[in-house]
């Protein structure tokens, strides 16, 4: 008969674990050039982007004009970049007079100091700082750029324009859609039906037209149904077009969110004695939240990009001012230059906006399962 | 299971109060009759475990007395108030009500510290300080405190239901309801669960408990009660219960549950 019986007397050591990459050659090896075929696909990629590569590069930066003042200093025969330096200003600005321009500036420093304040982790005083950026900040802006008190001149909206009217609009449109498109999520999740119907046709109505029919009703429409006294500020009536339009669809992302979140942890927290909006709060929200992180993200984007729309009621976007600068008569001919800036700078807004997105999702994450 | 056994309701002085109370209690869910005339008197320290085969309606018994669940017939009545449907009502009476869940329904983004603090700072207005305080003595109780920085999803199951009773037991409730709060947990850790349910009965807690564990029905429990079909078919102390089960389907229920 033989033993079965095994016992293990000395217990194993801890060991580090293994080193999990083995170097850029390893991997290049593993992954590009593991048999023939891999590797005649690799070659043929690299290939493809060197053909496709090399004249761009080429007319962005190696046979491009940087410096002049004129059409005159393009003589390379790639881009011509001195129109966009040229109008660089009026593309950030509009023509928000040159004199007041630091006030825009201020704004905007003072937006991204607060809310690089609330991105880095580690610094005190968060929710004071994030209840500056959301109760005392758009106060602050609205004087800071409009003007009117504080020895402040008046600078009228239809002089703004360019990527700093595209900022605010999306600004704006964002941070205002969010708080009401929870309150209509949580309407149409509602059980009271009065509610519950309004919110429904809210949302179908608005996600239903186009922003563009949206944008026309606001700047036409409005100021024909509204008495001459009543009528306000086309930048205005623009934006609360926008934020409603948009708290539709935020709300349809914040439903998403707030399914996913099991029933049990609504049963914990009535359990517990918090009554609906602490329930919401505390525990439902912050959980959907981090669920609704990419499609907030996806809207933002979105919505960044539609704000191109407001050129069609004659407001100055970045879009719009560059176009608007291609029919200068000294300038013809420079619109695929004009387009590649709006293009990069649209990208360069979007992609950093996404890679955010993605770290604030790893940032949440606290261990497995949402039991 | 505990060093010293645990004294059963007839050696047990037990106070006259009532702490909870079901009163001809009916609840269809559509046209399913899951309640049918359910009648319980819970009194004050005392410890009452609810059995009966799945569906017969022990978790929805339990969970109309606070009222995760609207009964449609009957009177509920938990220390004195009765429920009904004034929202002030219910968040007194859950106030005064804990519960302990299968799937312990801990609140993942939170810490356990923070789990067990949320409803002492904003529904009983405990100052953080005091909350944590008094959190910290509450997760000592049940073995955990070492754990108090981490996240639910960093814990074994039977530590995060020792946090659930935990947080629980932080808003100093008159009364625990446990709904099959082991039944979710691998063998090794039911008895660290149980063990914390047990010294809880013998600081005095009133408890009803709906579980299989008959073992704890045995050391612990002044009444078994069991139920099927919605109906309350026998109750008991533990010993009669266990030794000379009265009706016929008690016994085929503990033939059953007793085998393996
Ligand atoms: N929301 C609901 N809608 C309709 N029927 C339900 C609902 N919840 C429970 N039921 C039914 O009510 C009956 C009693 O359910 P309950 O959960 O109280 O049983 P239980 O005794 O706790 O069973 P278990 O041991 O499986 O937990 C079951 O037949 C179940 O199918
Ligand atoms: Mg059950």
């Amino acid at each position: 008969m033989s033993n079965l019986s095994k016992v293990r007397h000395d217990m194993l050591p801890n060991l580090p674990p293994p080193a999990s990459s083995v170097g850029v050659i390893g991997w290049m090896r593993a992954n590009l050039f593991s048999n023939i075929t891999n590797s005649v696909l690799t070659l043929f990629a690299l290939y493809l982007l060197y053909i496709l590569l090399t004249p761009t590069i080429s007319w962005v930066f190696i046979n491009s004009d940087w410096t002049g003042s004129s059409r005159d200093a393009c003589t390379s025969g790639g881009a011509c970049w001195v129109f966009v330096a040229n109008r660089f200003d009026q593309f950030m600005y509009g023509f928000y007079p040159e004199a007041e321009i630091w006030r825009i500036n201020l704004t905007f420093l003072l937006l991204v100091a607060q809310v690089l304040w609330l991105m880095l982790p580690n610094l005190p005083y968060k929710g004071m700082v994030a209840a500056v950026v959301l109760l005392v900040f758009p106060i602050l802006a609205y004087f800071l750029l409009y003007g009117g008190s504080f020895g402040l001149e008046v600078v009228e909206t239809h002089k703004w324009g360019g990527l700093s009217l595209t900022l605010v609009l999306a600004i704006v449109g964002i941070v205002a859609a969010l708080p009401f498109g929870v309150l209509l999520a949580l309407g149409r999740r509602s059980e009271m039906p009065i509610v519950k119907s309004f919110c429904v046709v809210y949302i179908e109505f608005w996600r239903g037209i186009p922003l563009i029919t949206v944008l026309f009703m606001a700047s036409v429409m409005l100021p024909l149904f509204v008495p001459e006294e009543m009528n306000f500020d086309k930048l205005l009536r623009a934006m609360i077009g926008i934020v409603m339009f948009q708290s539709a669809y935020m709300a349809e992302v914040v439903r998403g969110g707030l399914q996913a979140i099991p029933k049990g942890q609504y049963e914990a927290a009535q359990a517990l004695g918090l009554n609906y909006w602490k329930m919401m709060v505390f525990v439902v929200l912050p959980q959907a939240l981090k669920l609704m992180i990419p499609g907030i993200v996806n809207t933002f984007i979105a919505l960044f990009k539609d704000t191109s729309l407001v050129l069609i009621i004659g407001l100055f976007d970045l879009l719009a001012i560059v176009q608007a600068g291609l029919t200068d008569p000294k300038w013809l001919g420079f619109s695929v230059e004009g387009y590649a800036f709006v293009a990069f700078v649209f990208w360069v807004f979007c992609f950093g906006m996404s890679k955010y997105s993605q770290h604030l999702e790893n940032r949440f994450h606290t261990g497995h399962g949402s039991r | 299971m505990t060093t010293n056994t645990t004294n059963s309701a007839a050696a047990r002085e037990l106070n006259d109060e009532l702490m909870v109370e079901l009163r001809g209690v009916n609840k269809w869910y559509g046209q399913f009759h899951v309640l049918k005339d359910v009648n319980l008197e819970v009194r004050k320290g005392e410890r009452i475990v609810i059995c009966g085969p799945s569906g017969s309606g022990k978790s929805t018994t339990i969970r109309c007395i606070n009222r995760l669940e609207e009964h449609q017939k009957g009177d509920i009545i938990v220390g004195g108030t009765t429920l009904n449907n004034d929202l002030k009502n219910i968040e007194t009476i859950r106030r005064e009500v804990g519960m302990v869940f299968q799937h312990f329904n801990l609140f993942p983004h939170l810490t356990v510290l923070e789990n067990c603090c949320l409803a002492p700072i904003w529904v009983r207005k405990i100052p953080r300080k005091e909350a944590e305080a008094m959190a910290m003595k509450y997760l000592e109780r049940v073995k955990i405190q070492d754990q108090a920085l981490k996240f639910p999803g960093q814990l074994s199951g039977g530590q995060q239901q020792r946090v659930a009773i935990a947080r629980s037991l932080c808003m100093n409730p008159q009364v625990m309801l446990f709904d099959e709060p082991t039944s979710a947990l691998d063998p090794e850790m039911i008895k660290e669960v149980l063990d914390v349910m047990i010294e809880l009965a013998q600081e005095g807690m009133t408890m009803i408990c709906v579980t299989h564990e008959m073992g704890f029905a045995k050391t612990v429990a002044d009444r078994v009660i069991f139920m099927d079909k919605g109906q309350i078919i026998e109750e008991n102390d533990p010993h009669n219960f266990f030794n000379h089960p009265q009706s016929e389907r008690t016994q085929l229920f503990l033939s059953q549950i007793l085998q393996h």
